[in-house]
């Protein structure tokens, strides 16, 4: 992949950048509370694509586990993780790239998957077909849409 | 602006679904006879885990889904007895025998044994399943070919030798040379699988009640299987459903009949222990 990406460098030169500004999942430096202080891309994220990430099935899927009230025009909700309106006030932007990336450093055992994190795998799948899949897996989400959510939630203030 | 005025609708759309939390008070009587036991104390095995009441899936189901199973005229799923019974008369194999050919009527033959399934077999010197068990009985004494085990014709006879035992309490042994079949099973159920790293626990145990996106959930309880489902509008079996359950998880799954899905099923069945067996049940 590198290799390829690194011969068509001239023709390709701004998808090189974008990539070479991309940290890795194996990549992600965390604090010792779970924080992310650099941005993943290096590219301001985009709240609103943030919001159709999470309230989509196949990408975020967030509001299957969290009410998120600005996200209401999506049906159905749930409730095994804390709602998420006033999370801007709650956390930096920071905490928020470390816990969408990787929710588990900043609250251990918990039940929230790491959305950028590729390996280490108890019986890693293809994706939902129950087969089997091969380390390193694509992340849940992409460096983008990491940053995309990690926007929205910030927009998330209360009152 | 517009965030603002869509917050405040939203308030108001989330919250009744907090009203849905919880299994509900109903009770469950079937053809206005028989009372199903769907809520008792948790067996002793299960006081680490902080459950102190077992609970039927039925709780966790619609008004409406729940009705279906009170009447045998509306449960779905006795159709399939009727065709297990079918089955159960059918000479089959090289040996030119049926099941009844041995077992005689289901009624007097099979009562209470769906209660204790899966079981330590002395001879073959393993936990069986009732499917292994519907198996063993068509290779070794019928010299038929196997069904396949999560088909229709196994949930058909599961479903034909649960009835037998409506109303009985689950009753599993876990020890003994149980034992270490029990503790790989619930080694299992802790075992957070796949990219969603997600274990039964934490559905099951840690969140039953809650909804996750459309899902009430439940306790993930067998003694309700085979389980006819609206969803799919067929019998399902206890291992097709495990294979469903960790498969969302985006986890290679582990195959229905494996040793992994055997121990599992044993461990799950032992966290029922005290519930009627109610297969086959009604879910969505
Ligand atoms: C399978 C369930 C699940 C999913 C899916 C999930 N979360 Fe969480 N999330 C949790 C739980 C549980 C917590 C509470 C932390 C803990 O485990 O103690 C949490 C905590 C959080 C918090 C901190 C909450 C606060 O305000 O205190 C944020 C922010 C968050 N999640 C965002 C997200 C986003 C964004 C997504 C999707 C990209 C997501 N979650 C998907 C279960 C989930
Ligand atoms: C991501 C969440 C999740 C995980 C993890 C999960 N399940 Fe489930 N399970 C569900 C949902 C949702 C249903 C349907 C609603 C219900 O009955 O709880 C369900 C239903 C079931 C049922 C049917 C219950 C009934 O009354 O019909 C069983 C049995 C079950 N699960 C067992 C398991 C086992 C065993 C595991 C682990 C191998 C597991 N589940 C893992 C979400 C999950």
């Amino acid at each position: 992949m590198r290799i390829l990406t690194a011969t068509c460098a001239a023709v390709l030169m701004t998808a090189v950048s974008a990539a070479a500004d991309e940290v890795a999942p194996d990549d992600v430096t965390f604090g010792e509370y779970g924080a992310v202080e650099t941005s993943l891309t290096g590219t301001e994220g985009d709240a609103e694509n943030g919001a159709m990430v999470m309230k989509t099935k196949s990408m975020g899927n967030c509001i299957s586990c969290h009410q998120v009230s600005a996200l209401s025009d999506a049906p159905f909700h749930g409730e095994i993780g804390p709602m998420l309106d006033g999370a801007g006030d709650r956390w930096s932007e920071a905490e928020l790239r470390g816990i969408v990336s990787n929710a588990k450093n900043t609250f251990p055992e918990s039940m929230m998957p790491a959305y950028y994190k590729s390996s280490g795998f108890i019986r890693p799948g293809d994706g939902f077909t129950g087969k089997a899949g091969e380390e390193p897996l694509p992340p849940l989400l992409s460096a983008q849409q990491i940053e995309d959510v990690v926007a929205f939630l910030m927009t998330q203030k209360e009152e | 602006m517009k965030l603002k005025a869509l917050t405040a609708a939203a308030a108001l759309l989330v919250a009744p679904g907090l009203a849905l939390a919880g299994p509900d008070d109903d009770t469950l009587v079937i053809n206005g006879e028989t009372e199903m036991v769907t809520k008792t104390e948790a067996p002793a095995h299960m006081e680490e885990t902080g459950i102190s009441e077992i609970i039927s899936g039925w709780h966790f189901r619609s008004d409406e889904t729940q009705a279906l199973e009170m009447d045998d005229f509306d449960n779905p799923g006795m159709v399939f007895v009727d065709i297990g019974m079918e089955q159960w008369e059918t000479v089959e194999g090289s040996a030119e025998k049926s099941c009844a050919s041995c077992h005689d009527a289901p009624e007097d033959s099979m009562t209470g044994v769906r209660a204790v399934y899966p079981k330590w077999n002395e001879e073959a010197e393993e936990v069986r399943t009732l499917a292994q068990q519907i198996n063993a009985c068509r290779e070794d004494q019928m010299g038929a070919e196997p069904y396949g085990y999560t088909s229709g014709e196994m949930a058909n006879m599961e479903a034909l030798i649960s009835l037998q035992s409506r109303g009985m309490p689950v009753d599993v042994a876990i020890d003994g040379p149980a034992q270490s079949t029990w503790e790989a099973g619930k080694e299992l159920y802790y075992t957070r699988t796949g990219q969603l790293e997600l274990s039964c626990a934490n559905c099951h145990e840690n969140n039953y009640g809650n909804m996750i996106r459309a899902d009430h959930l439940s306790q993930g309880q067998i003694n309700g299987f085979p389980v006819y489902r609206l969803k799919n509008a067929k019998l399902n079996t206890v291992h097709a459903r495990f294979k469903g359950c960790v498969r969302d998880t985006r986890a290679e799954t582990y195959s229905p009949g494996s040793p992994e899905f055997v121990a599992l099923e044993l461990y799950v069945a032992s966290r029922g222990n005290g519930l009627s067996v109610e297969g086959p049940s009604v879910r969505n």
